[in-house]
């Protein structure tokens, strides 16, 4: 394989296929370079909630036009607009609730209150120990498996090559722009774009960039498939649960419980110490998940930098290098800063802003 | 209830019996664990109690002085104990159980696996109705139950397995209508030398052979069960020739029978390990994907220790010396001192035919056009051959990205049935060898867990109260 290319994107997760799809889109000659199958990182293990209620305020614009996109792939990705509601079970939870809530309503997500005898009312089997809830009729879900298939069918409609299991171990400036090493071969890029997840750092090393990106290692359960008992996308004031009961009757349950194990040592591991009360919170929320079994737990890496913003944008310091992940609720948002990045790199005002990486994370808790 | 041990021991079959007794004799705490309410393992699994007038064959006797000995040692054996997920935590082991009465933690410094191993059965079609029973499950339930698997059986199946089980079939009473094997009279005349080198093993199956000779069973050798008949229930069967690579070739034959037994060789149970954080290799000769181990168990994670069929197939008695070695290198690790200085009993005659038979009973390539393309493939999820393929053929190069796009494996059996098919069916359309395309990452439970089960002690106001996420 000695090949060149306008743009090497390398990572194929959901923000490089999104952008590859964007750039062809605009005439450019993309490859895409994947280390393992085409969203089997983060884009493919995730809990698949598409919910405004866990969107950071100066993200939910973003989060909006994600929902539409999502709804706009429909069934070829599981998507399904159920409404979502986010629970309180004490005082001072519910206060949590309302005070942050009420500053993402003000930020464009119709978000209300209901009280629980409404919230029993739509689903039935939640536990009457409720206090208040939160109600989003825009949040839903699709099925996170489903990422690869469906992008993996858009590249190949789009005419866009990629290249799976060709993880790239160096990257050098060439006579015209890069040079990438890859277990298949050199491929020669007048451009790239690092889009690697929580893989980022060692790969903008290779260019000599610091990126101060870490990894959560997340955990998602799923049940075999059990008799409905619940019709919506289901949250907790904390954030430490997430659950959606799929059309096959399973029941996924996230919550951002942290597993252990880093990217760089392969998929990281479940730790019964946190999966253990993930599924004992589930079973608090809904009483009736005691009837069901347990198929699956797994984890996933989650990227980010100490603000918690995205980085997206030129990579700092290389011409014709960009870099875009770390993107908090990069599932739902992913396909939407895709197109933006790609028209940054077309050379386009993208029509929301991109956060640049070259920002300072000095002094920045997290 | 005790929750520390130096040893934990997951299995008590031959292999991980023998580890347990050997490293308590040397002075370790040993716990041993098995799903199974005694010890046993498969091959030498006890009768159940209801049938404890039929007659013992040398499997139930073996098995008795297998459970006398460990009663009369210093383990700690739990039954109706299984593992749902091991951890490990710094230098300490944590297996995660689910017993009769809930979930369980236990605690050990060293871990050794002999989670043994699992049938084989390259789908065909019609291998899911009803009357179609896995050629080792039937001799599970010929061992605890002691009666015959149906009325009018047909045998089929690779290696000693099905020699075997059609002369306990025989001897339980019932009625074998065929026995069909893709080994070749000559196939066996090879294995020869390895049966005259263990004498007690070679009488045994000259004996079963003499047995289902004078009782007149047919035995169609070099042919394969192609499909069966019946939509409710099996009525019939059609047995072909094959070629030596097992490929159907020729008519086919039918034969009426309710019953059918088959399999196609034993997998090694690779997941536990895997799990554990062992790497797995391919290797054709020890059944499939393994993980590596040193003559005395050892793995390349210090304290994990790995022995018998889980760590390729190689039959009870070999099962055991591994045991006796694994769990003696177990107890000298704890104490500082080097695996070697340890117990060396190793038959290489036992390795030499249980090399053998494995060779005998692994799956040929011409199996794979069994599987036709409206045949199912992974049962659970109800997926055929031409579904998986279309996948495949869109993309899909690795059993990950097959099982993300089609559930195959994602169904109650975790996988455990359909993914070794699958994983073929991704060789097959590369043109790859077998053994190229790796299985998935194991993750836990081990087995659907329910979900009433865990976190019983869960009190709300224990919850963690995380950093509220940023707004
Ligand atoms: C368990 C979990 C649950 C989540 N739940 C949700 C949710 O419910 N809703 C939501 O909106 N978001 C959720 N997220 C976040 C979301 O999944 C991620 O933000 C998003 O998928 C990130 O996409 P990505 O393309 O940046 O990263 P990834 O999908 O990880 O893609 C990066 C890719 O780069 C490849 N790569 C790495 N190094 C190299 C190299 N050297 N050469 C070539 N390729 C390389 C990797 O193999 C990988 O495929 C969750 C995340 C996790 C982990
Ligand atoms: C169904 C079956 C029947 C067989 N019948 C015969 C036979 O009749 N004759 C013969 O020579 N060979 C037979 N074999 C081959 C046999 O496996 C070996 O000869 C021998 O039993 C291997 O010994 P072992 O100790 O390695 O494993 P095994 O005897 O298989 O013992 C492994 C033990 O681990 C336990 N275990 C596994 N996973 C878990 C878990 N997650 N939690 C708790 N416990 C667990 C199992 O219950 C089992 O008792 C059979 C194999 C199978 C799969």
């Amino acid at each position: 394989m000695s090949e060149s290319y306008d743009i090497t994107v390398v990572g194929g997760g959901i923000m490089g296929c999104a952008t590859a799809l964007r750039l062809a889109e605009g005439n450019m000659r993309v490859l895409v370079l994947e280390k393992s199958d085409l969203c089997q990182g983060a884009s493919g293990v995730n809990a698949g909630t598409l919910s405004l209620q866990i969107k950071r305020v100066r993200l939910m614009e973003y989060a909006l036009r994600g929902h539409r996109i999502w709804a706009s792939m429909g069934d070829a990705v599981g998507f399904r607009k159920t409404g979502g509601f986010t629970l309180a079970f004490n005082d001072r939870e519910a206060q949590l609730l309302k005070e942050r809530q009420t500053l993402k309503r003000q930020a464009g997500a119709p978000i209300e209150f209901v009280t629980p005898k409404k919230l029993l009312q739509r689903e039935p089997e939640i536990s009457s120990k409720v206090t208040i809830a939160s109600y989003c009729a825009e949040d839903g879900y699709a099925n996170s498996s489903l990422t690869g298939q469906y992008y993996r069918a858009c590249l190949k409609a789009a005419g866009i090559p990629y290249r799976e299991r060709a993880p790239v171990s160096a990257i050098a400036h060439g006579s015209d722009g890069f040079v990438l090493t890859t277990s298949l071969g050199q491929v020669r890029a007048k451009r790239i774009l690092l889009a690697a997840g929580a893989w980022l750092g060692p790969l903008a090393a290779m260019l000599g960039v610091n990126l101060p990106v870490r990894a959560r290692v997340n955990t998602v359960s799923v049940t075999e498939p059990t008799p409905p008992v619940i019709g919506s996308v289901i949250g907790h004031a904390t954030g430490l649960l997430t659950m959606k009961q799929k059309p096959n009757g399973t029941v996924l349950i996230g919550g951002g419980w942290q597993g252990y194990g880093t990217p760089d040592a392969g998929r990281g591991c479940v730790s019964g110490k946190t999966m253990v009360p993930n599924i004992a919170l589930a079973r608090y929320a809904v009483p009736a998940l005691a009837k069901a079994r347990l198929t699956r737990s797994w984890t996933g890496f989650e990227a980010n930098v100490p603000d918690f913003y995205p980085l997206a944008g030129d990579l700092p310091g290389v011409y014709g290098a960009y870099v875009l992940g770390c993107v908090r609720g990069g599932f739902t948002i992913g396909p939407y800063i895709g197109k933006l990045m790609g028209d940054h790199i077309l050379g386009q005002e993208p029509e929301l802003p991109l956060f640049d990486p070259d920002r300072s994370f000095e002094g920045v808790p997290g | 209830m005790r929750s520390s041990w130096d040893i934990a021991v997951l299995g008590a079959g031959p292999a991980g019996g023998a580890a347990a007794r050997i490293a308590a004799d040397d002075g370790a705490d040993v716990l041993l664990l098995d799903e199974q309410r005694r010890p046993g393992g498969q091959v030498w699994r006890v009768k159940s109690a209801a049938r404890h007038f039929a007659s013992d064959s040398p499997e139930t006797r073996a098995g008795d002085a297998h459970r006398a000995a460990l009663e009369q040692s210093k383990v700690t054996f739990r039954g109706e104990t299984r593992l749902w997920h091991i951890e490990r935590k710094k230098d300490i082991w944590v297996l995660h159980v689910l017993t009769l009465s809930g979930t369980a933690i236990y605690n050990a410094r060293a871990v050794i696996l002999a989670p043994g191993a699992r049938e084989f059965v390259q789908p065909f079609p019609g291998w899911t109705v009803p009357g179609v029973f896995g050629l080792a499950g039937v001799t599970a339930l010929i061992k605890s139950q002691q009666i015959p698997p149906g009325r009018r059986c047909v045998v089929a199946g690779s290696g000693p397995l099905a020699i075997y089980a059609a002369a306990e079939i025989l001897r339980l009473g019932g009625e074998i209508a065929a026995i069909v094997t893709p080994n070749s009279r000559a196939d066996w005349l090879w294995c020869l030398p390895a049966l005259l080198a263990n004498p007690f093993l070679a009488k045994r199956g000259a004996e079963w052979i003499a047995q289902l000779k004078r009782a007149g069973m047919p035995i169609f050798w070099r042919h394969l069960v192609t499909r069966t008949k019946g939509n409710e229930v099996l009525s019939a069967l059609h047995v072909s020739r094959c070629t030596s690579e097992w490929a159907p070739t020729g008519a086919a034959t039918e034969i009426p029978a309710d019953t059918l037994c088959i399999g196609n060789g034993l997998l090694p149970n690779s997941e536990i390990a895997a799990l554990a954080g062992l790497e797995l290799h391919y290797d054709a000769d020890c059944g499939g994907w393994i993980a590596p181990v040193g003559p005395h168990g050892q793995t390349v994670i210090p304290g994990l220790y790995l022995c018998g069929d889980g760590a390729g197939i190689r039959g009870a008695t070999v099962a055991s010396e591994q045991g006796e070695r694994a769990g003696m290198a177990a107890a000298r690790w704890l104490k500082g001192a080097p695996a070697s200085s340890g117990s060396q009993r190793r038959s290489h005659r036992a390795e030499w035919l249980g090399l053998a038979m494995t060779g005998l009973s692994r799956p040929r390539r011409g199996l794979d056009s069994l599987t036709t393309p409206e045949t199912i493939v992974c049962r659970c999820e109800n997926l055929t051959r031409a579904t998986l393929e279309a996948e495949i053929d869109a993309g899909a190069a690795s059993v990950e990205a097959l099982k993300s796009a089609t559930r195959c494996g994602m169904g109650p059996c975790g996988g455990r049935y359909c993914l070794t098919s699958a994983a073929r069916l991704i060789e097959m359309r590369q043109g790859a060898a077998p053994g190229t395309v790796s299985p998935p990452t194991t993750r836990p439970p081990l087995f659907p867990l329910p979900v009433a089960a865990i976190g019983t002690e869960f009190d709300y106001d224990d919850l963690p109260i995380p950093a509220p996420a940023p707004l």
